[in-house]
């Protein structure tokens, strides 16, 4: 294990300055002479480090400044202030090392030619990040098995489907082997399959190359299958850092008890709050704190069949964390 | 070098594959290309025959033959970065590019060079017909004519570095279109497309020399049909060395600006 993070970030900010006008023919005509400009703190503030080889998710509600973090990090944006290392390298000098190591994959983001196979783009970055013949091949075939990529990448780009360009555009992402790689929503858009596909694929990439991956998504899927620990930003501050389970056990006030009764004839609500009851399948919504009690009672008072009890959906906590006010 | 060697194998590859998906628009973009000159041909020449054969010392068959090493110079030294650069801010897309470890000029040089490669034998084509209609008279120099594939040469070169510098226009503002239209025009009458700059007052010629306009394509056009003295072609050589310099320095001063100003307001 090294000791020095791959990545390091300490009081990272970034401020745009916007014209500001207001609608209307008047405005327009007085925003000729004078503007008006107004200061958007996308990231304010934000410290925090990622350990070589691990898999942290990067999450927030829409304009919270996961982009904007993810374009300093990778070296697009220039920081307004604040300290930020990616492998010891200052990303915004985009020196050729560094951008050897890294990639980043966005949805917008597109490196595959549009109008020729996807073999030829991937040609094109074995020239440009000059990956020897050898580790090229190997890297092609690993990839193309991984992502059951073989009958793609012989067909022009724009032939291809949204989730077959997906899993072509992570493929050029990753030929060079980067030991840092920043995943914006990588698996927007896609079908379930497709997801997981990427999912998994994603965790193997990081056990064989031991690569770090910081990951935005909208998806709690990727989030609950990839990573241990989830950073959580809102309106550019820091949130939350640290491990998902924690996160769970500490926004969850409630758990949910599934009873699988005979019948719904049943009155529950002595029990706790009924989500709903369909053939005898019931749901109910408990006070942590009473979850054992609330059981215990339902097994002693009902011809129960089956019982289970689950935290609240991952959507539903991360919502509860969002609706908290930045520190 | 052996490294940037492949990276222009492949940049070829990829540039003539994507081309040749576009036919069409490659016709349609030749069509146009050649009935610039053709326009201007035919009134100059109708021109030199309605005022007793001759304007200005060129002769019908000298306007043609004018043109038609116009049109291949032309051909040889226009570039699109232009157009290119304003869609790729606009779009996002240059951030891909920004983050390839590899400047980006040599995709763009790569990409020129294959187009003009491609529509080659369309242009010599329609460059043999003109020959036939037109009958245009050569006068050949061969030191001229030696002369002639390097000052080609740096007359690309340059244009392409100062097409490039503008193109990072860009950066600045969502307005390229503009800045294209005033340089465009401004060429059609500096660089001797709508006329020989010989026949053009003054103040023209003047401007065209200090700019590098008439060095990007009426120079390397002179010097082949024979026009120039020995002395004349040094100069303009001269001048064109002095171009490269300028715009390699201005190029590089003003794509670091232009990506410090993408980085600082939000690629």
């Amino acid at each position: 294990m090294e000791s020095s993070p791959a990545i390091r970030i300490r009081n990272l900010s970034k401020t745009f300055v916007v014209t500001k006008r207001e609608a209307g023919l008047r405005a327009a005509l007085r925003s000729l002479v004078h503007r008006r400009r107004e200061e958007i703190r996308a990231v304010d503030g934000i410290s925090f480090d990622l350990a070589p080889g691990e898999v942290v998710g990067f999450l927030g509600p829409n304009g919270a400044g996961k982009t904007t973090t993810l374009k300093m990090l990778s070296g697009l944006l220039h920081p307004t202030s604040g300290e930020l290392a990616v492998l010891g390298y200052l990303p915004w000098k985009r020196e050729k090392a560094f951008l050897r190591q890294i990639t980043l994959v966005m949805g917008q983001r597109n490196q595959l030619v549009w109008d020729i196979p996807a073999a030829d783009s991937f040609e094109l970055n074995r020239a440009i990040y000059r990956i020897p013949a050898a580790d090229y091949r190997r890297t092609v075939d690993e990839l193309a098995d991984l992502l059951e990529l073989k009958p793609l990448l012989g067909k022009p780009v724009r032939n291809l489907s949204l989730g077959e360009r997906m899993k072509c555009e992570i493929a050029v992402s990753l030929l060079h082997r980067p030991q840092v790689v920043f995943l914006d929503e990588p698996t927007i858009g896609l079908d379930v399959t497709m997801q997981r596909r990427i999912r998994s694929f994603l965790a193997e990439y990081n056990r064989r190359n031991g690569a770090t991956i910081l990951l935005t998504s909208h998806y709690m899927a990727d989030v609950e299958a990839l990573c241990r620990r989830v950073i959580v930003i809102h309106r550019g501050r820091l949130l939350y850092d640290g491990q998902l389970s924690a996160l769970v056990r500490s926004f969850s006030a409630h758990k949910t008890i599934v009873v699988q009764l005979g019948d719904c004839q049943a009155d529950l609500r002595a029990y706790g709050e009924v989500v709903s009851c369909e053939d005898g399948r019931a749901t109910l919504r408990v006070a942590k704190a009473e979850t054992a009690r609330v059981t215990e009672r339902l097994l002693a008072d009902l011809p129960v069949i089956d019982l289970t009890v689950e935290d609240p959906p991952l959507e539903e906590v991360i919502e509860r964390v969002f609706a908290q006010e930045p520190k | 070098m052996k490294e940037l060697r492949d990276i222009y194998v492949q940049q070829f590859k990829t540039s003539f594959a994507s081309m040749l998906q576009y036919r069409a628009a490659l016709v349609i973009w030749l069509i146009g290309h050649i009935l610039e000159p053709l326009i201007s041909l035919v009134v100059w020449s109708a021109v030199s025959r309605s005022s007793g054969g001759s304007v200005g010392g060129f002769s019908a068959a000298d306007f043609a033959a004018y043109f038609l090493v116009l049109m291949l110079v032309n051909h040889a030294t226009y570039t699109w970065v232009m157009f290119t650069y304003e869609y790729q801010v606009r779009q996002g897309t240059l951030s891909s590019v920004l983050l390839r470890p590899l400047h980006p000029i040599h995709s763009d040089i790569a990409d020129n060079v294959s187009s003009k490669l491609i529509t080659l034998p369309g242009v010599l084509f329609v460059a043999a017909i003109l020959m036939v209609v037109f009958r245009p008279a050569f006068h050949f120099v061969p030191w001229a004519m030696a002369a002639f594939l390097p000052a080609l040469f740096l007359a690309f070169i340059v244009r392409f570095l100062v097409e490039w510098t503008l193109a990072l226009a860009a950066f600045w503002t969502t307005r390229v279109s503009a800045v294209n239209q005033v340089y465009f025009v401004a060429a059609l009458f500096l660089s001797g497309q709508i006329a020989p700059l010989s026949l053009l007052p003054f103040p023209v010629r003047l401007a065209s020399a200090i700019l590098p306009f008439r060095w990007t394509v009426a120079f390397p056009v002179e010097l082949f049909l024979g026009r120039l003295t020995p002395v004349q072609a040094l100069t303009g050589m001269a001048a064109q060395s002095a171009w490269l310099i300028l715009s390699l320095v201005l190029l590089r001063f003003v794509w670091r600006a232009g990506v410090k100003v993408y980085s600082a307001v939000g690629a």
